[in-house]
């Protein structure tokens, strides 16, 4: 019952992460969009083969150990190749023709409305 | 543990070794500690040839731990074809890169050790005899294989690093989803599973299509042509010849090994797909200004002609296959470099500005040429024997429309070849070039010449190769 739940609490995260990498412009939300996704799999690896005989199982813990180890350099690695491609083309995105604009998070306007705002 | 078998740790901590020490040598000595790492591995894989030759395969395990927290090797004919091609495309591509990556250049530092590392990457992922290994090697390729297309710097070749890294990272996590639930049915990671009937379809589907986005499979292929065409020459070159095809390889380990029966809608419709990429591939290389673009859309159509082996599983098929593998391998690589030395001296690759070519640089205009050969398919050729028996493999299983796309395939790469050479060394119009450079020396040249002349002798010698792929692999009907 309870691993019902982990798993479709892992499908639901994977679904948000697939959609945030496909959705998005900006390569940094593309990543946390990779890492959410990652997640859920992680997530996943754990729950379904859970126990053998009431114990738990180490060969998929084992596997998520490794899992995180190259979850995590591969995203240092891409956040790296990410600030080259920001100091050389201006913008963080893959598309090198694309509009900045477009890039602008909705959050960083609103910081930016409220900075000005500040300052009338 | 026979002698043999500990040549297989060779094969990957050779390279291994070779990047640490690179990296901790001064610049202007790494390319010498490469050198001894590149030339060492024939001498290992001499021996083990034998041994495979002998044995089928050899294998070992680490340590005396069992799998599946243990970690088992294992060789076979296939793998050490790829091991071979690898061996031959490292050394030609180390005389193309000895001065493109000179020490003077700042470019160069990094350059010798990640190339170690993607070699170390490779030659595990062809040793990998578990689903869980296979990733992580699979997973050191991709790294290594970024940061060596983003080492030119500039815009094009990072975002198309960049773009690889997206969909590589999102290809191997649909992979890796596709082991949990196979380890969640059968409670194993062996890449060849005994005790299943038939392995979950949705986990059979997701570790397939994380293999295609690696291989460049024609509906995932997008991240190929950019990676590939703004890589340096020798990168691209060993890239196309032996790191897409490590995933192909997974990829026909996991239909016939650990998926033991697949499902035959599945294999029709993973045929189509190849012949939906072999069509489309030759379509794009046609139309292509630039000819690194053109080679590299050309690798799109050859990754889908391998997928073939799919519908048609047989044992000549399999033979066909791999021997394709080796003799594209080859006359790929061998264009690269080629289109490496003709971007070097003449500026561009445009072939709109590249008339009289023959007259310029006459070695390269010939592996060009010599190379065209074996990717057409013609007689005497590697390319030939690849195809033939892919063919005859079509005729015995009395696929028509296997049989005519694979004679029509020959046709396509006819076009984009011959439009190459129409245009660059039958041009009426012998326009004078801006930039020339000095010639990169005369070893490079040679070096891809040698690597397409070696694609038309395979051609003649045909019988090796074939004897030691007749072993056939687990799960294709003899």
């Amino acid at each position: 019952m309870t691993s019902a739940v982990f798993v479709l609490v892992a499908a639901a995260i994977f679904g948000l992460g697939l959609h945030g990498l496909l959705v998005s412009t900006h390569i940094m939300r593309k990543l946390l969009a990779l890492n959410l996704m990652l997640s859920a799999l992680f997530l996943l690896l754990i729950v379904v083969p859970a126990t053998i005989d009431g114990r738990p199982d180490p060969v998929p813990q084992a596997l998520v150990l490794t899992g995180i180890v190259i979850a995590v350099s591969t995203t240092a690695f891409a956040l790296a190749l990410m600030v080259r491609l920001f100091r050389k083309q201006g913008h963080a995105s893959i598309h090198p023709d694309i509009d900045p604009r477009l890039l602008r998070t909705r959050i960083s306007s609103k910081a930016k409305n409220h900075a000005s705002g500040d300052d009338r | 543990m026979t002698p043999p078998a500990q040549l297989l740790v060779g094969l990957v901590f050779v390279p291994l070794l070779t990047a640490l020490v690179a990296v901790m040598l001064p610049p202007r000595r790494r390319r010498w500690a490469v050198l001894f790492g590149a030339l060492a591995w024939p001498c290992l894989l001499a021996p083990l040839s034998l041994a495979v030759a002998r044995e089928g395969t050899v294998s070992m395990i680490f340590g005396g731990w069992a799998p599946p927290l243990g970690i088992g090797w294992r060789l076979d004919a296939l793998g050490l074809i790829v091991l071979w091609v690898h061996a031959l495309v490292g050394i030609a591509a180390l005389a193309s890169a000895w001065q493109r990556f000179d020490p003077e250049l700042s470019e160069s530092g990094p350059f010798w050790s990640l190339w170690m590392m993607l070699a170390t990457g490779v030659n595990l992922a062809l040793l990998a005899s578990d689903l869980f290994n296979l990733y992580v090697a699979l997973e050191l390729t991709t790294l290594a294989a970024v940061a060596l297309i983003a080492t030119d710097d500039g815009i094009a070749s990072l975002a198309a690093a960049m773009r690889y890294l997206l969909l590589a990272v999102l290809g191997s996590l649909m992979y890796v989803l596709g082991v949990g639930l196979v380890y969640a049915q059968t409670g194993s990671l062996a890449m060849h599973q005994p005790g299943v009937d038939e392995l979950n379809h949705v986990a059979l589907v997701l570790m397939l299509t994380g293999l295609m986005v690696k291989a460049a499979i024609f509906p995932l292929h997008v991240w190929l042509p950019h990676a590939y065409s703004n890589a340096p020459g020798p990168v691209a070159a060993i890239m196309a010849a032996v790191v897409g095809k490590v995933a192909l390889v997974a990829l026909w380990r996991i239909w016939f090994e650990t998926a033991v029966a697949p499902p035959l809608l599945l294999a029709n419709f993973l045929g189509l797909i190849g012949a939906t990429a072999i069509v489309y591939g030759a379509i794009a290389a046609y139309l292509q200004p630039r000819l690194k673009m053109v080679i590299a859309y050309s690798s799109v159509s050859h990754f889908g002609f391998l997928l073939l082996l799919l519908p048609l599983a047989s044992q000549q098929a399999f033979q066909g296959a791999g021997f394709h593998v080796l003799a594209h391998g080859l006359a790929k690589a061998a264009m690269f470099l080629a289109a490496a030395n003709i971007v070097a001296v003449l500026g561009s690759d445009t072939i709109r500005h590249l008339p009289g070519l023959d007259k310029r640089m006459p070695l390269e205009a010939f592996t060009l040429a010599l190379a065209g050969v074996t990717l057409i398919g013609l007689p005497p050729s590697g390319g030939f024997t690849g195809k033939w028996m892919l063919l005859s493999a079509a005729w015995q299983a009395g696929g028509w429309f296997w049989l005519l796309l694979i004679a029509l395939s020959g046709l396509m790469s006819a076009a984009y070849v011959f439009r190459i050479l129409a245009l660059t060394c039958f041009h009426p119009a012998r326009r004078a070039v801006h930039h020339l450079h000095p010639r990169p020396p005369k070893v490079t040249s040679l070096a891809a010449l040698m690597l397409a002349l070696l694609a038309v002798v395979i051609g003649l010698y045909p019988h090796p190769v074939l004897e030691l792929l007749g072993a056939g692999m687990p799960g294709i009907a003899p």
